[in-house]
């Protein structure tokens, strides 16, 4: 099975691309990234199957032996559906990360950052009215545990820290922001 | 029969379109969706005996033949499977109905609700039916974008971040999944499981290695197995009760169910079995270590989730019919116990206003009833005999024992100490949410509970609601479904150790696929009986 040298150079760099671009913390960032790694295993099924030939289409005149393989097509077809319904689902996602916090960043996991707080003081959180998604922001820990985060970590994160609140910032920005952009 | 095989995915699909042009009319959607899913149990059931009876059914869709078209095969596993999580499903629906009528609609749009819900259960059920590699991932994904839209209900904050995590896991999982089937047809030439089956031995050892490790790690990811477990316990707890209950229950099991097609018909000669023992080791001890640490009791339910999940790791493992005889017991169990532990704890956390074990107190003068509807499944999964998690346990145990290997008894050590840990953990929440007094709640000292791990940014006490009947009679349905896992675990054991028979040495689903020589057959047929050595599979792994 001989290959084409380019469809391999693309397919690696794109994976590397989209590799790299999924562990950033921009969801948006990782939303680019997710469909360069789709596209590239979509090239990868491609790549896999096999020799080019004649389309698929059984009219008497080419011999089924020169067609290329049709099924790959198929599965890369489905591939591309799928990947755009999710990467739309993503977007409404972000919309929505971005209204509520006003960053389209990956949060953090409160439960790591509460680990890493241990010992230092408990931050002033301010609570909003959300039902259960709000936080006490105590710790029950003390200073008992080392931090495991060093304290520039904690602070570089802090601005998109979930329980920063969006309630406490005025709605308006956004349309605020766009009007002025 | 052949014709009730794609009813099963056609069934949900309908239904929730229909639920979906309801949209408006909330009790119709909701009747209309609790009929859907009542159809497909009772189909899944018909199909279970069916199978049982008179051997497994295998349906080429369209009647296009077996390795050029979609292939749906239905064997005793698959139809187990199936019945176990349509009846699951139903049950979780039940509670979500009640839930969405006792509540309102702010936190969970209904009409957004339902037919999801019917989504995802067409994506579990076309997983389990899918007779090629492309069928199943197209199953994942259809399962996998309803979880996506059930994770984030209602939009919060929380939820968005919780969602964000687990929906970037999941995709990077797909697209390994995605690229290993890609390789798969380009060694292979083919997609179609038994097929693949077939022609395995065709390829380099190396080539066959790769593709196992990369299928095993999508699907490890699903099933949340021990260094691909994390995002699991960081993100279920958000979601609502009901959909904590159906996830927790059924989304890992489809991973296993699809390590375990991997490890039973396309690599039979594994090379992996060691390592998947140590995986399973660790699974069982990380896993259940985290929930000893837990104060929230569904984030102490998400690990004894991860942990339990070692177990069926170690029974595939073994490689043994016995082994996996075990192991099915044991997931149709933990897909009862687990969903039922999870409602419990959604009625625990209304009832009581909050999951944390350190705040609840007095409930089981306030609420007896929901006090044994937790305290039941608890045993059961902590072990204790006569419940299921016992026999599906000692099973387990037992077909380790035969092998008579050394690191096979640290694993049975190991998964002794889980299951004591389980018990520990569970009885530890009963004890303090149900039988400690309303009075010692403030100010409650005790070594047991000096070092848990209350979950940050969760409120002291919710508002406090009463239960509606159907959430009670719904978790009490489960109860009861897993006191019949119980009660009738002869026969239900013996059907497993049938569909692990056949499941194992990929002949049996291979001459099912093909049931005359490669591809030349009718389009649809049921092979009644077991054919005799040397049929078309032998000639076909010749090389």
């Amino acid at each position: 099975m001989s290959v084409s040298l380019v469809l391999i150079v693309v397919m690696a760099a794109l994976y590397a691309c989209g590799v790299f671009l999924l562990l950033e913390r921009s969801m948006t960032r990782v939303l680019l990234g997710f469909l360069l790694v789709g596209n590239a295993t979509n090239i990868l099924i491609l790549i896999m199957s096999g020799r080019r030939g004649a389309a698929p289409i059984v009219d008497g005149q080419a011999p089924p032996v020169d067609f290329a393989d049709p099924l790959p097509q198929a599965f890369v077809l489905t591939a591309i559906v799928i990947t755009f319904g999710i990467s739309a689902f993503m977007l409404a996602l972000i919309y929505r990360s971005w209204r509520l916090a006003q960053a389209d960043t990956v949060a953090d996991d409160v439960e790591d950052l509460e680990i890493g707080r241990r010992g230092v003081p408990a931050e002033e959180e301010d609570s909003q009215g959300d039902g259960d998604d709000e936080s006490g922001g105590e710790s029950e820990f003390g200073d008992r545990a080392e931090a495991a985060v060093p304290a520039d970590a904690t602070h570089r994160v802090a601005p998109d820290d979930p329980g920063a609140p969006a309630s406490a910032r005025p709605r308006s920005t956004p349309t605020d922001e766009s009007e002025n952009a | 029969m052949s014709f009730l095989v794609p009813l099963v995915v056609l069934v949900p699909l309908l239904g929730s379109a229909a639920a979906l042009i309801t949209g408006r009319r909330p009790r119709l959607q909701s009747i209309l969706s609790i009929v859907a899913l009542g159809v497909v149990v009772v189909i899944s059931l018909v199909l279970l005996v069916v199978v049982d009876t008179q051997g497994a059914i295998a349906v080429q869709v369209g009647g296009w033949e077996a390795p050029y078209g979609i292939t749906l095969v239905v064997d005793r596993l698959a139809a187990l499977m199936l019945s176990i999580s349509s009846i699951v499903l139903l049950a979780v629906f039940v509670f979500s109905v009640g839930q969405g009528q006792a509540d309102g609609d702010g936190e969970a749009p209904v009409s957004i609700y339902n037919p999801t819900y019917l989504i995802l259960a067409t994506g579990v059920f076309n997983a389990f039916i899918a007779g090629d590699l492309f069928n199943l991932y197209v199953g994942f994904e259809i399962l996998l974008v309803a979880s996506y839209v059930l994770i984030t209900l209602g939009g919060t904050e929380q939820r968005i971040r919780a969602g964000v995590v687990y929906i970037v896991v999941s995709l990077v999982s797909s697209v390994l999944f995605l690229a290993s089937i890609g390789m798969i047809y380009g060694a292979l030439g083919t997609v179609n499981i038994a097929d693949i089956a077939q022609r395995m031995d065709t390829i380099p050892a190396d080539v066959q290695t790769i593709i196992h490790v990369m299928l095993l790690t999508a699907f490890g990811i699903k099933a949340a197995i021990f260094p691909l477990s994390f995002w699991l316990p960081d993100s279920y707890p958000t979601a609502p009760a009901p959909v904590t209950a159906v996830f927790a229950g059924l989304l890992t099991k489809v991973g296993v169910y699809a390590i375990i097609r991997t490890e039973t018909v396309l690599f039979v000669e594994s090379n992996v079995n060691v390592y998947l023992l140590i995986i399973a080791l660790l699974t069982m001890v990380v896993g259940i270590l985290g929930a000893v640490a837990q104060a929230d009791i569904k984030r102490l339910l998400s690990f004894t989730l991860v942990s339990h999940i070692g177990y069926m790791i170690f029974g595939i493992a073994l490689g043994t019919v016995e082994g996996l005889a075990a192991t099915i017991y044991y997931v149709v169990h933990h897909i009862t116990v687990q969903t039922t532990l999870f409602l419990g704890a959604g009625l625990i956390e209304r009832r009581g206003g909050t999951a944390s074990i350190t705040r609840l107190g007095g409930l089981l003068k306030a609420a007896p009833i929901i006090a044994v509807l937790f305290f039941i499944p608890a045993l059961n999964l902590g072990g204790i005999p006569p419940f299921s998690g016992f026999i599906g346990k000692v099973a387990l145990f037992e077909a380790g024992a035969r092998l008579d290997d050394p690191l096979v008894y640290v694993l049975i050590g190991a998964g002794a100490l889980t299951s004591l840990l389980t018990l520990y953990a569970l009885m530890r929440a009963w004890n303090l949410a149900f039988w400690r007094p309303k009075a010692d709640v403030e100010d409650h000292e005790s070594p047991f509970t000096e070092h848990l791990e209350e979950a940050p940014h969760r409120v002291a006490v919710q508002q406090k609601r009463t239960n509606p009947r159907t959430m009670v009679g719904a978790t009490a349905g489960m109860v009861l479904v897993s006191l019949v896992l119980t009660f009738a675990a002869g026969p239900l054991y013996g059907v497993a150790e049938r569909a692990a028979g056949r499941v194992y040495g990929s002949n049996e689903y291979v001459q099912l696929v093909f049931p005359s020589g490669e591809g030349e057959t009718q389009t649809e047929t049921s092979s009644p009986a077991p054919t005799p050595a040397g049929g078309p599979a032998d000639e076909g792994s010749a090389p």
